[in-house]
């Protein structure tokens, strides 16, 4: 199966040396799409998924990018419109913590949360609509939390960064809906990662399900909404908490 | 470049832009307002687009806003360009 269905041009996935990054790019790949692999520090991780990419007969290629930084974040898009073509599929995927109470919490923290979680994937998601619209097909997708529309105590900054990523989902959604462009937004829980195992063990018993997610069932969500089955979907947030926001 | 670029040129780029769009192009006139022509602020930020890629005109918000007609477009391409 390719759900790239032949077009010229690319998937690009913010962040994706860290887990859940990783396992999205690899299904990315795996449904035919040239898939550009973020990263900001994990080279090893980043070009391990692209290892793994080509090992199934795909085509990736590990690009370092601090999106924090607008320049490097439009040579990110330069550098992969020179290999792949467009980017038509943009899964804004990265994300950092830095957590604290909110009378304690720096200027700092708070700032490089926004920076990073919300900022960025404002200016990747202009950058790829470009494209995106003039092709009359794209899919943008970023990963939000259920930390956000719930509360999470320690995470203010954390918690307006993904809903503000889930507020900008439904008004970009609705600007470009007409062009074929599709934006969504896929609230995990709490999922098995490098970024979540220093969490309290007893937020277990606050999901339903009473597991952790795995990184692949959030990519299972992506690679449906990069479909183009999934064309009608827009302006939505899938959870996969395994019951947690509901 | 500005001796380069006619505006017959930069014409006919916004009219194939428009039939893109959607509009008709029986309806599409010098004079005719892109509100007739039910083109909207995307398709006019993807005309940005275009002008830009094809004849490296800039055109900023505020520039499209102004502009009303097919012609008011025409005109300021041929001014930047």
């Amino acid at each position: 199966m390719s759900s790239s269905n032949g077009r010229e041009g690319c998937a690009l996935v913010t962040g994706a040396s860290g887990g859940i990054g990783s396992a999205i790019a690899s299904a990315l790949g795996a449904d035919g799409w040239p898939v550009g692999v973020n990263y900001h520090a994990g080279e090893a991780a980043a070009g391990e998924t692209v290892r793994r990419i080509e090992d199934r007969g795909g085509r990736a290629l590990a690009v370092r990018a601090n999106i924090t930084a607008p320049e490097e974040s439009e040579l990110l898009f330069a550098t992969l419109e020179e290999h792949f073509g467009r980017v038509l599929v943009l899964v804004n995927n990265a994300g950092v913590r830095s957590d604290d109470l909110a009378i304690s919490l720096s200027d700092s923290d708070w700032g490089c949360v926004i920076d990073t979680n919300l900022t960025a994937a404002f200016r990747t998601t202009r950058r790829a609509l470009r494209g995106m619209i003039r092709e009359r097909f794209g899919r943008v997708i970023n990963i939000a939390s259920v930390v956000g529309p719930r509360a999470n105590a320690g995470q203010a900054n954390y918690a307006a960064s993904k809903a503000g990523l889930i507020g900008m989902t439904r008004t970009v959604a609705v600007e470009v809906a007409r062009r074929g462009v599709t934006v969504n937004a896929i609230a995990p829980g709490l999922i098995e990662t490098d970024m979540t195992e220093d969490l309290d063990g007893s937020l277990m018993d606050a999901v339903p399900a009473r597991r952790a997610g795995r990184p692949e069932e959030v990519a299972a969500c992506v690679r449906f909404l990069a479909s183009e089955q999934a064309g009608y979907v827009t302006g939505s947030t899938l959870y996969v908490d395994g019951g947690l926001g509901a | 470049m500005s001796t380069a670029i006619t505006q017959e040129q930069i014409q006919l780029v916004v009219i194939e832009s428009l039939q893109t769009f959607g509009a008709d192009p029986e309806d599409i006139a010098p004079g005719v307002t892109f509100e007739a022509l039910d083109i909207d602020s995307l398709d006019l930020a993807e005309l940005s687009q275009i002008v830009h890629e094809q004849f490296g005109v800039e055109l900023k918000g505020s520039d499209v806003a102004e502009i009303k007609t097919v012609e008011d477009a025409v005109k300021l391409i041929a001014a930047r360009a």
